[in-house]
């Protein structure tokens, strides 16, 4: 079909995951062993991960074409600068999740911590599939394969309210991909012939705009992943799962999947220059702007830690969203950088909120009053990801919005340039009261009577890692920057 | 071997036929199920290689006796029912294995023997309406089939199926007649019995006698859409299929309704579409119309059932809506999806039918309330539940999304949007009643009853995984279903007028 050799490493790292879950079962009686091959698979594929990256770089875009059907829908791979960053990300912070994992599941006496590494797997797995997707079909196939597998991760506890959100998380996610996605797949098919991602996008002079309006509406609203108002009910509703799965699934793998969705369709679908020559942007900066405040807001007012840092999740996935809808090349470098940024920040936080409820056992913000004395490792992290949300230097957050609010600027988009300047006062006005009463609040009285001392090593590397991680982007952004910028390079 | 070589159209039939014949003679269970397992292990090795002479050779004309067609009865075989054939008997060859247990399990010791003589019959009736080229002889295998599935359902242990087996009687007779009353208007009308040669002479005659051609298509509709359980004349079906021996649901679920559809396909394109003008009739439109009712009617009374045999029955009715909905779009990309959907949703309801047979076998019931935890003591039997529940919500990686996909871009072809959003919105609501199985399977904590469940023996597991793989691979490669079918759809529609 193409010159391109095809290079069985890209598939060998989708599959990577799927052999580890394969394995785990083996180790039923044996957790160590167990461990050690959740651990190994994910060295493993951060390894292979860092190759393909380095071949991206150097300019290549390996590909691999697992099977062609009758009429053309495929399962073929191809890296190319967004997957490999996404990639990255996803494959180095599974490393750091599962160490984070391990002292999460022992300390928390979790039940059933086979079928969630297995679990855990699959879905890391099916997110590789999505960052390397070279078509649509095959998008669509891993997208469906991570809702599946993550089902069983939010109704870990299976108690009546994880039962009730599981529900709610799998008809959304699977109902809009089948009821908008589809359709919305089907008809780039008809128009456009093909459904290859394709630098400068397979729809150019092919339809009217209204047509192309109707089929951006089908595919963001479809891509429920990422969580554009009013299709995002599903993630607050996901945290009841334990909280290495909100912090690598749903602040990073499933969500990101969903932006990351979102951003390649219309870099590589519609094209940038069909969808600014058709006048769409100005609707979904709306929506993505109005995302981005009104989850804010409800943030505002949320007192569970979790269900706080789920809505922020919303307003920030937006950011990315709201990127791309500038439809300035900065600013979708800017939007790939955020996806990067947000996923170190937000783990970190998740990584926090769950150290607190593994140590002290509390789960809501009002409790946290001088929870910092107490556990300064967690709260600090908490701290360097709160301003990596709010995005300020000297964190990696302060990039994205860096370069999404200069595309705004650019392009005048004073609406934009209003949204991230509200949200930013938002963002502080939810985070810094919680680092606030962390560290200058009396802790109340029965608090060190139960214990004292941070969480299990484990948890406490995990979330000093990616913090350092947060910092360390903002220093030397070199590697993403180059990735981004590749992106609207072509 | 010449000699098998050309025969094989009557083989088809005459094997499972003498099967049905010793197994009748037969007191003992086992005997009688060797004899069926070898009969339904022959069959798809006939079909394929019939496939096989199709392929490279063209349709085979089969003179039954040497008496040359219109007189004799022709055995006609061309792509169309070379693929229903090998789909039948590869589908019976397949599940044949789990018969045994299942049966034993659920019938009287006396009555296996019966079981596998009618299951041969049924067989026998099945493929002969498939592979015959002549109305009145399909009609006697339309009887055949008909009248031993009626003892099959009879057969099961619930004393309601004897009522479901009475209902489906009467429905089935009625259908029958009207099938008969149709054919008989058309031998009046054209003086022949044999499809072709009723379509070569039927387009001059029609002009004249309209009315009586109208009124010869509209019986046959009704008469064949009785039996493939079109919505509304779908109300036998979930008893029949609730109450039957599990086993028996199974072979049904995946056959009899797609054959009756078979013959409905080879009526509209074959006969009247080469006869006359079958656009100028209404119908595309009513086969849509209904087909549509179907899927969304019968998948939401789906989601409400109790009992998980009598959901997928109500399901399957919704699923034929999608085959049918093909036959209306009658567009290269429709039609091709309504005929791969005939595979497919053979390939996924006989895995759902045998998951839950094997739960039945081990829990004694199929109530939904009763399996809580179930998939946690027969990890593998609802594994493969849980693929083909999937197929039929039509996931991306599983043969119902190849379906859907080919149906929404007929539906596109013909510039139909909301039909695209109607397809996938009914979808949703497999996703739900399947989700509610899935919950209760895996996510409940084991009632007592079932925590010392186990998967079913190797007979029905190998079954079982074959099918819910098969799910999975015709999903990804589709050049046997999809290639096959896209080729059928073609020459269905190049033959139109």
């Amino acid at each position: 079909m193409m010159g391109a050799a095809s290079n069985p490493l890209v598939l060998l790292a989708v599959l990577a995951p799927f052999v580890g879950a394969a394995i785990i079962p083996l180790f039923n009686k044996q957790p160590i062993l167990r461990e050690s091959v959740t651990l190994l698979t994910a060295v493993a594929l951060c390894a292979l991960v860092l190759l393909l990256v380095g071949d991206v770089l150097a300019g290549a875009r390996p590909e691999f074409d697992v099977i062609t059907t009758a009429v053309g829908l495929a399962v073929a791979f191809k890296v190319e600068p967004l997957g490999a960053l996404f990639a990255f990300v996803a494959s180095s912070l599974w490393i750091v999740n599962s160490i984070y994992s391990f002292g999460y599941m022992r300390a928390n006496n979790e039940p059933r911590q086979k079928s969630f590494y297995v679990c855990f797997a699959i879905a890391l797995g099916s997110t590789i599939g999505i960052a390397f997707a070279k078509n649509l079909f095959t998008f669509y196939l891993f997208y469906e394969v991570l809702t599946i597998s993550t089902y069983p991760l939010v109704t870990h506890k299976k108690d009546t309210e994880s039962l009730a959100a599981g529900r709610v998380y799998f008809l959304l996610l699977i109902g809009a991909s089948l009821v908008l996605f589809l359709p919305a797949i089907v008809a780039t098919w008809i128009i456009a012939g093909t459904i290859d991602f394709t630098p400068g996008g397979v729809l150019a002079d092919k339809a009217s705009a209204g047509v192309i309006g109707v089929l951006l509406a089908l595919y963001i609203f479809g891509i429920a992943k990422a969580a554009v108002i009013p299709v995002h009910f599903w993630l607050p509703a996901a945290m009841v799962a334990p909280t290495p799965v909100s912090a690598l699934l749903h602040a990073v793998a499933v969500v990101k999947a969903g932006v990351f969705g979102i951003v390649k369709v219309c870099v590589m679908i519609f094209g940038v220059e069909t969808l600014s020559a058709m006048g769409q942007s100005s609707w979904l900066t709306a929506v993505a702007g109005a995302t981005v405040v009104i989850a804010s807001l409800v943030a505002l007012k949320q007192d569970n830690l979790k269900r706080r840092l789920a809505y922020s999740t919303v307003s920030q996935l937006s950011y990315i969203v709201l990127g791309v809808a500038i439809l300035a090349p900065i600013s979708i470098v800017g939007a790939a950088m955020h996806l990067a940024a947000h996923a170190l920040s937000k783990i970190t936080l998740f990584f926090a909120a769950g150290s607190i409820y593994t140590a002290a056992h509390l789960t809501e913000i009002s409790q946290l009053d001088g929870i910092g004395r107490r556990m300064p490792w967690t709260m600090g992290a908490f701290a360097v990801g709160a301003l990596g949300m709010i995005g300020l230097p000297p964190t990696a957050g302060f990039l994205g919005k860096w370069f999404i609010l200069s595309g705004a600027m650019q392009t005048a988009n004073w609406v934009a340039v209003a949204v991230i300047v509200v949200s930013t006062l938002l963002n502080a006005g939810y985070f810094l009261p919680i680092v606030y009463r962390a560290f200058f609040c009396e802790p109340a009285a029965d608090l060190g009577a139960e214990g004292r001392g941070e969480a299990p090593w484990p948890i406490v590397f995990g979330l000093t890692a990616t913090a350092i991680g947060t910092l360390a982007m903002f220093f030397y952004p070199e590697v993403f920057y180059a990735l981004a910028t590749s992106i609207v390079m072509g | 071997m010449t000699v098998v070589w050309t025969n094989l159209p009557a083989l088809q039939v005459v094997i499972p036929l003498i099967g049905a014949l010793l197994t009748g003679f037969m007191r003992r269970g086992a005997t009688a199920f060797a004899v069926a397992l070898v009969v339904s292990w022959m069959m798809p090795v006939i079909a394929g290689a019939m496939l096989w002479q199709v392929l490279t050779a063209g349709p085979i004309s089969y003179h039954l006796g040497g008496w040359a067609p219109p007189w004799g009865i022709e055995y006609r075989v061309d792509l169309l029912n070379a693929f229903v054939l090998v789909l039948v008997s590869t589908i019976g060859a397949v599940i044949i294995p789990a018969a045994r247990r299942s049966v034993a399990f659920e019938l009287e010791e006396w009555r296996e023997a019966w079981f596998y003589c009618m299951y041969l019959l049924c067989l026998t009736g099945l493929l002969g309406i498939a592979v015959t080229g002549d109305a009145f002889n399909a009609f006697v295998f339309l009887e055949i089939s008909s009248l031993s599935t009626y003892v099959l359902i009879a057969l099961g242990a619930d004393r309601r199926a004897l009522l479901s087996s009475f209902q489906y009687l009467i429905m089935g007779t009625i259908g029958a007649t009207f099938y008969v009353i149709g054919v008989g208007l058309l031998y009046l009308l054209t003086g022949t019995l044999n499809m072709a040669d009723i379509a070569s002479r039927l387009g001059p005659i029609a002009t004249q006698n309209f009315p009586a051609m109208v009124t010869a298509l509209a019986f046959l509709t009704v008469g064949i859409s009785l039996k493939l359980a079109l919505f509304p004349l779908h109300v036998w079906l979930p008893n029949a299929y609730a109450y039957a021996p599990s086993w028996a649901t199974v072979f049904l679920a995946a056959s009899a309704t797609k054959v009756a559809i078979y013959l409905l396909i080879r009526y509209y394109f074959s006969v009247f579409g080469v006869a006359i003008n079958i656009d100028a009739l209404p119908m595309s439109e009513i086969m849509i119309a209904l087909s549509l009712a179907a899927m969304f009617i019968a998948s939401f009374v789906a989601v409400f059932q109790t009992n998980v045999k009598r959901m997928l029955a109500y399901s399957s009715v919704a699923q034929i809506g999608y085959i049918t909905l093909g036959i209306g779009l009658a567009n290269q990309a429709g039609l091709t999806g309504g005929l791969v959907h005939i595979v497919n949703h053979a390939i996924m309801k006989a895995t759902l039918f045998l998951a839950i047979g094997a739960v039945f076998y081990r829990a004694y019931t199929v109530q939904l309330k009763e399996l809580a935890g179930i998939g946690r003591r027969m990890p593998v039997t609802m594994a493969a539940f849980t693929i083909a529940g999937f197929g039929l919500v039509g996931t991306p990686g599983t043969a119902g999304f190849i379906s859907k996909w080919y149906l929404a871009v007929g539906a596109l072809d013909k510039g139909w949007w909301v039909l695209v959003f109607l397809i996938v919105a009914s979808s949703a609501i497999a996703l739900v009643y399947i989700g509610r199985v899935l919950e209760v399977a895996w996510l409940r904590e084991p009632s007592p009853a079932i925590a010392q469940l186990r998967d079913p023996p190797l007979s029905m597991l190998v079954p079982l995984v074959v099918l819910a793989a098969a799910t999975i691979y015709f999903g990804i490669d589709t050049e046997w279903t999809v290639g096959i079918a896209s080729k059928a759809a073609t020459a269905l529609i190049g033959g139109l007028r």
